[in-house]
């Protein structure tokens, strides 16, 4: 299927080939997702909100609820305002959330709907029933990629609800409360995130946090809001934090700032934890704001150590290509080159120069020996690769084109993983996190060296 | 019926209750949590498996993405439909407009894969922002010699349904353009097959034997060239007729040739297609040889019907599927089955679908237009529905009620056409229902909208 790629690398100005990004609106979709009770809600066309809901659907295999303004010609040329006032009394009469999370896309965007106008209007036609909630993000398809529409979701719960908490009004169990706002990740990680803080006694409000939605449990019934979400509550009582971590800089630093500004809870701005040295500095820092680290912690943390130290061998010097959502794709470099082994290239498709600075400051003196490519596509990483060949890939599910094509053992991680199953339920962040990614990418380096050795090297013991 | 939106109850009916017909065809209930796509969905599905053609999507980036190599439509040579091509519109696009981003990506891309034929697909804000689709395609097609064809699916259109249109538009422009000489009287286009999971490879298969001769797939397995001379064929063979009647009429008026509406699903609607096709051409040998196949292929199927049968008798089943005339087939494949239907349902059905979906469910079964999850939901706990046939978002709403699922959409990875498909269907449903995962999954614990007080 890839038999079109060339060798020879032009630069192309005008076109996306196997795209390595998506829109922001399911972005925003999926950290709505992430509210207790909220419906979230695609202010546009009904195509919009039915891709969004299949993706998602195809990566976590859960059923996503959404609704849409199903937008038409006239919608087009006048304006979106009466879908959204229509779309938005449906919605509190018939799925009755406590909180709808209105994203806009590139058709509501362009024709210019003002949003919190038409909410306005909304909630003075009485059409917004009271003790009920709705917030917006302005995602426009035309800028940034599905991470950059998370964060702005994510923004949009901060502005909505953190405000500051005067000192007369504090509890005591503030100055055990951390803010996480844990990025575009699985909600298998969202749940590795809580438990490493609360095993550290500290109280997590995390925001979005999708853990008891996108991996509900088989009860015989579907349950339109699952029991997961962070609660409005808990939203309002950001400002009792004594700090917001924000992990990863596309997707949650926004979020972290705004806590920030609006609550006056400091931000404290880190990698996604995923390996042993991000994970120490997440952990670092939530000891620093007051936690503990355990027996336990420090248990995990040896057995990921021991682990990387025995296989160690087996990844040094090893070749190896990243591409993904680009808070993954720094961290994975990280942790690939603390294994011993070579990042030749790594790429995102979501814009932004931090990723190159972030980038470099990682791989230090050997920035200049790795292909670090932001705002791009597969198909270029496809070349780079025929270019400069690899030992491992890693990225979701599009890498399999180019694991096929290259003959390249693959891992996949980050999203969406259209084609397997269990990420959302095991994590790839923390420590544990990190013993599985080893774990599977030691299986396909040897099920590669098994596949490939010759008779009489065909080993036992490896 | 409180369990339904108010606005969707005449979109709602039940076999035999003599109500008036269902209200289909209209647009979605804003707010609504609808199944339903858009007008560049119902191109992009139509078009898109046509293998020799260069598929630009011009728009911002999720358009593409959201359609990149989602349907198993098999080809059986080039795969350049497989990329994902998109002119991944920007915010400086959007206020000084996209044509030169079109006409570049254009030539570059032709000009590296040397497409036989290019679609390039309008996008919702290509509709607002005013590029000239039309007059972009044309100059590039001047520059390059081969057919530029722009498809007008602006999202807001409408639903999938419009964008059947819109496609069909640009593969008339393609119809008409080649050489008939030397094409059988005996000879037929497949129309409205997809080729998913090499379904089209089995129709085409049954058609050789028959001794018809195929001129061209619109559009599983699909080539340029072979659309090009379509207007040579003595007769269309219309399938999904949602997404392609309107061609086959178009190609009536303009070309003069017949056409029929046919399903390769089951054993009597894929026995009934080709007895259709036998007939029409008029030629005792030919319908020989069609009685031949037929019974030679049923004795190969029956059995494993009859075997699947033994466990499926009595179980019920719910189908909520794109095209209604799809769903009609399924009803009495599952008969043959021993299977009865609790509901069934389509996004785009039309009155003439619905009516006769009324007289051939047994009294009772529910049927809906247009319907959302917690409809669904609803519908399938109180049939109490042992299996869900459906697409991608039904599928992890049946699992969550404990119900066994047949992907009877493009994530089929079995081909369910013809014969051997009977089989297929039937092994696969059996497969489903009988599952020894069900003994620890409860099922149906309760409605999801009305009954269910957490909502």
């Amino acid at each position: 299927m890839l038999n079109h790629t060339p060798l020879a690398i032009q630069e192309r100005s005008a076109l996306r080939i196997n795209p390595a990004k998506t829109c922001q609106p399911i972005g925003a979709l999926y950290a709505a997702l992430g509210i207790h009770r909220c419906l979230p809600y695609s202010h546009g066309s009904q195509g919009c909100c039915s891709y969004h809901r299949s993706h998602l659907t195809r990566h976590f295999k859960e059923p996503v609820m959404a609704a849409t303004s199903s937008f038409t010609e006239g919608a087009s040329v006048f304006g979106g305002q009466p879908n959204l006032l229509q779309g938005l009394n449906t919605v509190f009469t018939t799925y009755n959330p406590d909180i709808v999370a209105v994203h806009t896309t590139c058709l509501s965007e362009t024709i210019g709907d003002d949003i919190p106008q038409i909410v306005g209007e909304a909630r003075s036609q009485g059409l917004i029933p009271d003790g009920k909630f709705v917030i917006h993000a302005n995602t426009p398809s035309y800028v940034g990629s599905h991470v950059i529409g998370f964060s702005n979701m994510c923004v949009a719960m901060a502005k909505y609800f953190a405000t500051a908490v005067d000192t007369s009004r504090r509890r005591s169990t503030d100055k055990t409360q951390v803010n996480i706002v844990p990025g575009f990740v699985d909600p298998s990680d969202m749940r590795e995130l809580r438990r490493l803080a609360e095993s550290m006694g500290l109280r997590v409000s995390m925001f979005p946090d999708t853990a008891g939605v996108m991996d509900a449990p088989q009860t015989g019934k579907h349950v339109f809001y699952p029991d997961g979400g962070t609660t409005v509550e808990e939203l309002k009582n950001l400002g009792r934090g004594v700090a917001t971590l924000g992990l990863g800089w596309f997707a949650s630093r926004e979020a972290a700032v705004e806590v920030e500004n609006r609550a006056h809870v400091p931000r404290e701005l880190l990698d996604l934890p995923i390996g042993v040295a991000a994970t120490d500095r997440f952990l670092e820092v939530l000891r620093f704001r007051g936690g503990t680290i355990t027996a336990d912690i420090e248990r995990e943390r040896g057995q990921l150590v021991d682990l990387i130290v025995d296989t160690q061998l087996h990844f040094q010097g090893k070749k190896v290509a990243i591409f993904g959502d680009p808070d993954h794709v720094l961290s994975l470099t990280e942790f690939c080159r603390d294994l011993g082994m070579i990042p030749v290239h790594i790429l995102t498709g979501t814009p932004g120069k931090q990723f190159d600075r972030r980038a470099k400051e990682i791989l230090g003196t050997k920035f200049d020996q790795t292909n670090v490519k932001r705002d791009s596509d597969l198909f270029l990483l496809h070349q780079l690769i025929k270019n400069e060949p690899v030992d491992l890939l890693l990225g979701n599910t599009y890498g399999k084109y180019i694991a096929r094509a290259e003959d390249i053992p693959f891992v996949r991680v980050g999203w969406p993983i259209l084609d397997r199953a269990g990420h959302s339920l095991l994590p790839t962040l923390g420590y544990n996190g990190a013993v599985r990614l080893v774990s599977r990418m030691l299986d396909a380096l040897l099920d590669r060296r098994d596949r490939d050795a010759p008779d009489h090297e065909f080993e036992l013991v490896l | 019926m409180s369990e339904v939106l108010a606005a969707r109850a005449r979109q709602v009916t039940r076999s035999g209750d003599g109500k008036a017909p269902i209200d289909c065809e209209k647009q979605s209930v804003a707010g609504s949590v609808s199944q339903r796509a858009c007008t560049f969905c119902g191109s992009r599905v139509v078009l898109y498996p046509i293998a020799d053609a260069l598929h630009l999507v011009h728009g911002p980036i999720g358009c593409a993405v959201y359609t990149w190599d989602i349907r198993g439509a098999l080809s059986s040579g080039p795969e350049l439909h497989r990329l994902s091509f998109s002119t991944d519109l920007r915010e400086r696009h959007v206020v000084f407009g996209g044509e030169r981003q079109l006409t570049e990506s254009l030539l570059e891309l032709i000009e590296r894969h040397h497409p036989n034929a290019a679609f390039v697909y309008g996008t919702c804000i290509v509709g607002v922002i005013g590029d000239d689709l039309p007059a972009v395609c044309k100059s590039v097609s001047e520059q390059t010699g081969i057919p530029v064809i722009p498809v007008q699916s602006e999202g807001f259109q409408g639903s999938k349904k419009q964008g059947y249109d819109a496609a069909c538009e640009a593969l008339l422009a393609l119809i008409g353009t080649g050489d008939t000489t030397g094409i059988s009287t005996h000879s037929v286009n497949i129309l409205g097959d997809f080729n998913l999971a090499g379904e089209i490879w089995i129709i085409t298969e049954y058609l050789k034997r028959m001794g018809v001769e195929v001129v061209a797939n619109l559009t599983g397995d699909g080539r340029v060239a072979d659309i090009r001379r379509a207007h040579g064929a003595s007769l269309n063979l219309v399938q999904c007729s949602g997404s392609t009647t309107k061609l086959a009429m178009k190609m009536q008026a303009i070309y003069g040739i017949p056409f029929k509406k046919v399903s390769y699903f089951g054993i009597d609607d894929m026995a009934g297609a080709l007895y259709a096709i036998a007939e029409h051409f008029k030629d005792p040998e030919l319908l020989r040889r069609t009685r031949e196949l037929v019974a030679e292929e049923i004795a190969q199927t029956l059995p494993v019907v009859e075997d699947c049968r033994r466990d499926l008798e009595g179980k019920r089943a719910a189908i909520y599927v794109g095209g209604a005339f799809k769903a009609i087939s399924l009803v009495k494949a599952l008969r043959l089955l021993g299977m009865t239907t609790v509901l069934v349902g389509s996004q785009t059905g039309t009155p003439e679908d619905y009516e006769y979906l009324t007289e051939l469910c047994d009294p009772g079964t529910v049927i809906v237009d247009d319907s959302n999850p917690a409809e669904l939901s609803t519908f399938l706990a109180e049939g109490k529905a042992d299996l869900f046939i459906g697409g991608v978002k039904e599928r992890p709403l049946a699992y969550k009620l404990g119900v066994a699922f047949c992907d009877h959409n493009h994530e089929r990875k079995l081909p369910l056409e013809g014969f051997i498909g009977m089989a297929n269907f039937a092994r696969e449903v059996r497969g489903s229902v009988c599952s020894p995962v069900w003994q620890f999954a409860p099922r149906h614990q309760s409605a999801a909208l009305g009954t269910d007080k957490e909502l």
